[in-house]
């Protein structure tokens, strides 16, 4: 049994820090569809903007660690050119997919879309944090911000899941060793 | 007298207006350069700010500076202001919608050249 180190990073990047963010996001967003001022009193509703504002921030932080480890430490291993010559293309997973008719889709449209879209979900992540962070318990009160808070949230869900969906197809079709 | 579920309306709107434009404007910023990387390979050759990286790490870069920017601007402008928020998430939605399509493979794609 052995793990290398780019299987550690591949680790971090996506069983760790995204799949951090994608699973907290189920509280967050009730978190966020509960904050109605006719379900609590000011005084819970405090406890509860505190809780947000501090889980909402480690989302956000985590998710930036996230398409930073993708894009800048794993991808140059996923992308990187073989010498001329090479007919092994086992650590090249860019050139392996695309070797083959049959994989090639897993670059062309899978890693294209992912490395993009990712980068839309810490975006999006932050300005949730940063709204619910200004507002605090004033967020019930204000119908217009707290609905548009949450379709961000629920654009950074999407992003990450589609990045990291495409992140384990494939590393299951080409994996990084 | 307040009931002890009253929480009051008082904080102007502008800071969390000027987050929010400031996210669709750096998820277009992306979009749009992820469009122009691949219509044009001086552009890409220009976003190449990391070599192991690729155009990849300049069209992130630059997009994030953007959004960083645009929110500090923005903050600075509307700091103590009310602002139309929903003139602001309308034009906020449609700054998102071009994120989402200029970094999605097919619409870019019809951007690159024959």
């Amino acid at each position: 049994m052995q793990v290398t180190g780019r299987e550690v990073w591949t680790i971090i990047h996506g069983m760790g820090f995204g799949a951090i963010f994608l699973l907290a996001f189920a509280g967050g967003l009730a978190e966020l569809y509960s904050m109605r001022p006719e379900w609590m009193t000011a005084e819970g509703m405090k406890t509860r903007v505190s809780r947000m504002k501090t889980g909402l921030w480690v989302m956000a932080a985590t998710v930036w660690l996230t398409v930073i480890s993708g894009s800048f430490i794993v991808y140059p291993w996923y992308r990187a050119a073989p010498p001329e010559g090479t007919a092994d293309l086992t650590n090249f997973p860019r050139s392996l997919l695309l070797s083959q008719p049959t994989t090639a889709g897993w670059h062309t449209f899978g890693m294209e879309w992912k490395e993009h879209v990712g980068w839309l979900a810490p975006i999006a992540a932050t300005v949730v944090a940063a709204i619910v962070s200004y507002y605090g318990p004033e967020i019930s009160r204000r119908l217009g911000e707290r609905r548009v808070v949450t379709i961000f949230f629920v654009i950074a869900f999407l992003s990450a899941a589609i990045a990291g969906a495409f992140g384990a197809f494939i590393t299951k079709a080409a994996p990084l060793q | 007298m307040t009931s002890k579920n009253a929480v009051n309306i008082s904080l102007p709107n502008g800071p969390a207006a000027a987050a929010l434009l400031a996210g669709g404007i750096g998820a277009a910023a992306l979009g749009i350069l992820t469009t122009l990387s691949e219509a044009s390979a001086n552009i890409a050759n220009a976003l190449r700010w990391s070599v192991a990286v690729g155009p990849l790490s300049g069209k992130v870069g630059a997009a994030v500076i953007i959004y960083l920017v645009s929110w500090a601007i923005l903050h600075y402008a509307w700091r103590g202001k009310n602002v139309n928020f929903n003139q602001v998430a309308t034009v906020t939605f449609i700054l998102l919608a071009i994120g989402l399509l200029g970094t999605f493979p097919p619409v870019f794609e019809l951007f690159a050249p024959e």
